[in-house]
C-alpha cells in the first residue's frame, strides 16, 4: 500500500501500485486489472490519479521515441516528464506549445488533464497540440487516435482524467523559440475590474495572466498583477547573456510540514500586501526573465506543498462564463475574504474555449484559490461551487476533491456523451478513480 | 572526453546489458559527449527501445543494438569479430539479482545466477581483453557488487557470483597491468533501478543509475581500478569485513 494522496494532501489515500516499466505490462495492467486508473508524477490536486482499486505507476513509461525537427512533432511514451522535454530540446529552439505551472507533469496526465498555460487565450491547450496517442483499452486492445483517426475515441481521452484507458505513448508539436528568456511586463490593477479591463487589454500578448490578492477587501477587492509575457528574441537580449538558461530549480525546499497555524489571515495578508507592493513598483517596466521563474515559478522550492501543514489543501479552480464572470469572480473573492482563509495570491486568467469532450477551458474567467483544508471549509466551497453552478460555469477536475456529482453535472454538459463512450469500449465500472468513483462516474 | 573527441573520428562504446537502467544511462552519457554507442542485449526489442530514447534525447545518430545472450559464451568470438570496429570501451553491466531461497532449493536458478553473473561476463571480458591487447589501447569497465565483498545469508549466491567476477576483473587488471588496456571494477552498491525495485532502500546509500553512469565516464580521463560509486559504501564494505566470522554468523546483516 502506497500513499497515493493528490499534490494538496487532501483527501489522503493509499492503495496498491504497481510500476509499469514498459507499454505492454501498462496494456496488460489495464485490461486485468478492475478499478483501475493511471498515474503520473501525482501533480493533479485531489483524487483523480488514484485507483478506485489499483493504481498504474506510468512513471516507468518514460522514453523518449523520436523527433522530428521540420514537424517540430515530439513523439514520447507518456510517463515522460515534461521537465526532461524542456531540458532537451529548449537548447535546440524548442519549447512545448503549452505549459501548466509545474514542469513536474508527464504528457500522459497533460493529456489526461488537458492542461492549460498563460497563452490558452491564443494557443489552446496542451490537447489542441497533440497530433497523435496510443491507448490501451479495457478490452485489451490498443488504439492509435488523433483528431482524423478514432477521433471520438481522441476528443474523451483529451481531458478524460484517464477514463477512457491508459495513455501508454503520444505525438505533439513542439514551436520555435529563439531563446529561454521571457520579456514580462507588470501591470497593477487596484481593483477587479481593472484586472478583467487589463486582462482583454493585455489579450493579444501571447502569455496573459493576473496574480490576486484573494484577501484584500472592499474597494481593493480583486487588486492584481497583471504579467504579460512573450518570448524574447535573440535580439532582446543583453550581450553575455546565454540564450538557453539552464533551469535553476532545487535551491530552496520545504524541509517538512509546517504549523497548521502558520498561515492564518494575518501572515498570508501580510503576505499577498508585500507581494502586491513589490509588483507595483515595477508597474509599466518590462524585465526579461528567464524560462522556469516565470513558467514554473513555485518548482523553485520543492515540496512546497508541505507549507500548508499535515491537514493539506484545497486548490479550487472554476471558469465562469464571460457575461457573469466579473461578478462572480467578485461573489466569490468576497467569501474567501470573509472567510478568512489563508490563500496567497490567486490565479486569474482569460479562457478560451477548450476541443476536448470533457476539457475544462470555456470562454470566460477562470480563478484558481489554494486554501488549507479545515472541516469548516466544506461549507464554504459549496456556497462557492452553487455560485459558479448559477453562472453556468465548472470546475477543473485536475485541481478537484470536493464538488458534488450535481456541480460537476451541471458545469460539463458533453457529460452524457462521455458516458456512453465508456460504455462502448468497456471502460465504465473497470476505468475507475476516486474521483470518478465520487463524481458518479 | 574532451571537445577533441568529438571532431576526430568519434569514439565507441559497447554496453553489455543494454536494457538495464545503469546500461540505458552509461550509453546515454557516453552518446551525450559524442561517442557511438552499441547496445547489446537479448532482449534486442527493449535495447531498441533505450536507443530510441538515447537518439531522441541526445541528438546522436550513431546509437545501434545488437543481440548478445550472456549465458550463450559460444557466440561472443563471432559476436565479438562481427562488430564493424573494435570498441574503445566496453561497459559490461550484465546482472540478475534472482531469488536467494530459490537458489538454495532449486540448482538451476542457481545455475542461471552464478553464469549471469560471473561466467558469462567473465568469459565476454577476457575475449574482448584479448582484442584490447593486441590492439594496444582501451578501457574495460565491469560492473560487480558490494554484495561480493562478503558472503551474507540474504543474498549469497548472487553475492559468490558477484565476488568471483571481482576477483576476476582483479586478476585481469593484474595480467594487463604494464600495458595500456585498463581494468576497472565498479561497486555501485544500492541503486535505484527495476532490480531494486521490491527493496527498502536505504536513502543516503542509494545512487542514481545516472550517477553511476557518471562515475564510469569519468574513468575515461581518470582510470582507477576498483570504484564504489558511493564513497560511503567503501566505509560500509570495510566495516562488514571486519566483523571476525564468529560473530558475523550471528548478526543478520
Amino acid at each position: 500500500m502506497k500513499d497515493l494522496s493528490g499534490w494538496g494532501r487532501y483527501p489522503r489515500l493509499s492503495g496498491p501500485l504497481g510500476m509499469a516499466r514498459d507499454t505492454g505490462p501498462a496494456a496488460t495492467a489495464t485490461a486485468t486489472l478492475p478499478g483501475v486508473i493511471a498515474r503520473g508524477l501525482g501533480r493533479s490536486y485531489g483524487d483523480a490519479a488514484i485507483g478506485r482499486d489499483n493504481t498504474i505507476d506510468a512513471t516507468g513509461l518514460n522514453r523518449m521515441q523520436s523527433f522530428d525537427p521540420k514537424t517540430g512533432i515530439l513523439a514520447v511514451e507518456a510517463g515522460v516528464p515534461l521537465a526532461d522535454i524542456i531540458d532537451t530540446f529548449l537548447p535546440q529552439g524548442y519549447f512545448p506549445c503549452a505549459v501548466p505551472g509545474t514542469r513536474f507533469v508527464t504528457v500522459g496526465g497533460m493529456i489526461a488533464s488537458d492542461v492549460h498555460g498563460k497563452n490558452q487565450h491564443i494557443h489552446g491547450t496542451f490537447g489542441d497540440h497533440v497530433a497523435w496517442l496510443m491507448l490501451a483499452l479495457p478490452d485489451g486492445r490498443v488504439m492509435r487516435c488523433g483528431p482524423q483517426e478514432n477521433a471520438d475515441l481522441f476528443k474523451a481521452t483529451i481531458g478524460g482524467m484517464g477514463l477512457t484507458g491508459t495513455i501508454l505513448s503520444a505525438g505533439f508539436r513542439l514551436k520555435q523559440v529563439e531563446t529561454g528568456w521571457i520579456r514580462q511586463t507588470t501591470h497593477v490593477a487596484a481593483s477587479l475590474g481593472e484586472a478583467v479591463q487589463l486582462l482583454s487589454q493585455t489579450a493579444n500578448a501571447t502569455y496573459t495572466v493576473a496574480w490576486i490578492d484573494v484577501l484584500a477587501r472592499g474597494a481593493s477587492l480583486g487588486r492584481s498583477l497583471i504579467l504579460e509575457g512573450a518570448h524574447a528574441t535573440a535580439d532582446d537580449l543583453p550581450w553575455g547573456d546565454v540564450r538557453f538558461p539552464p533551469s535553476t530549480n532545487g535551491r530552496l525546499a520545504v524541509p517538512m510540514d509546517m504549523p497548521g497555524w502558520l498561515l492564518n489571515g494575518m501572515t498570508v495578508r501580510a503576505f499577498n500586501e508585500l507581494y502586491y507592493r513589490n509588483g507595483a513598483r515595477k508597474a509599466g517596466q518590462t524585465t526579461t526573465v528567464p524560462w522556469d521563474s516565470y513558467f514554473f515559478p513555485l518548482d523553485g522550492i520543492a515540496h512546497w506543498n508541505r507549507i500548508y501543514g499535515r491537514r493539506g489543501f484545497v486548490q479550487h479552480q472554476c471558469v465562469i462564463p464571460e457575461a457573469k464572470a466579473e461578478s462572480v469572480v467578485a461573489g466569490i473573492l468576497e467569501r474567501i475574504s470573509r472567510h478568512g482563509a489563508g490563500s496567497f495570491l490567486a490565479v486569474l486568467k482569460r479562457l478560451a474555449p477548450g476541443s476536448g469532450l470533457m476539457s475544462f477551458p470555456m470562454e470566460g474567467l477562470t480563478l484558481a484559490l489554494d486554501i488549507p483544508f479545515s472541516e469548516k471549509l466544506k461549507p464554504l466551497l459549496a456556497e462557492i461551487d452553487a455560485l459558479v453552478v448559477d453562472a453556468g460555469g465548472r470546475l477543473y477536475l485536475a485541481k478537484d476533491a470536493t464538488q458534488s456529482p450535481a456541480t460537476f453535472a451541471a458545469g460539463y454538459p458533453n457529460l452524457d456523451r462521455f458516458k456512453t463512450l465508456r460504455d462502448e469500449i468497456g471502460a465504465t465500472g473497470r476505468m475507475a478513480s476516486k474521483l470518478s468513483e465520487r463524481l458518479g462516474l | 572526453m574532451t571537445d577533441t573527441d568529438r571532431h576526430n573520428s568519434p569514439k565507441s562504446l559497447l554496453v553489455v546489458g543494454g536494457t538495464s537502467d545503469i546500461g540505458r544511462a552509461v550509453a546515454s552519457t557516453y552518446a551525450a559527449r559524442g561517442w557511438q554507442v552499441t547496445l547489446a542485449a537479448r532482449d534486442t526489442e527493449g535495447a531498441g527501445r533505450n536507443a530510441d530514447d538515447i537518439r531522441t534525447r541526445t541528438g546522436a545518430h550513431q546509437v545501434a543494438v545488437q543481440h548478445l545472450d550472456i549465458l550463450d559464451t559460444g557466440s561472443f568470438e563471432p559476436f565479438l569479430d562481427g562488430l564493424d570496429a573494435l570498441p574503445d570501451t566496453v561497459v559490461c553491466v550484465v546482472g540478475m539479482l534472482g531469488d536467494q531461497t530459490r537458489a538454495q532449493e532449486d540448482a538451476d536458478h542457481a545455475t542461471t545466477v552464478m553464469r549471469t553473473n560471473f561466467e558469462g561476463p567473465a568469459l565476454f571480458l577476457e575475449m574482448a581483453a584479448a582484442r584490447f591487447a593486441a590492439r594496444g589501447h582501451g578501457l574495460i569497465v565491469g560492473v560487480s557488487s558490494v554484495a561480493g565483498d562478503r558472503g551474507r545469508a540474504s543474498n549469497y549466491v548472487y553475492g559468490a557470483a558477484k565476488a568471483g567476477f571481482s576477483a576476476y576483473l582483479s586478476g585481469l587488471r593484474n595480467r594487463l597491468g604494464k600495458t595500456d588496456v585498463h581494468i576497472a571494477t565498479v561497486k555501485p552498491g544500492f541503486v535505484n533501478t527495476s532490480m531494486t525495485a521490491d527493496m527498502d532502500l536505504i536513502g543516503p546509500l542509494t545512487a542514481e543509475p545516472e550517477a553511476v553512469a557518471d562515475r564510469i565516464a569519468a574513468l575515461e580521463t581518470r582510470p582507477s581500478d576498483v570504484v564504489y560509486v558511493l564513497r560511503a559504501w567503501r566505509l560500509v564494505m570495510f566495516i562488514i569485513r571486519a566483523i571476525p566470522e564468529a560473530l558475523f554468523k550471528k548478526l543478520s546483516l
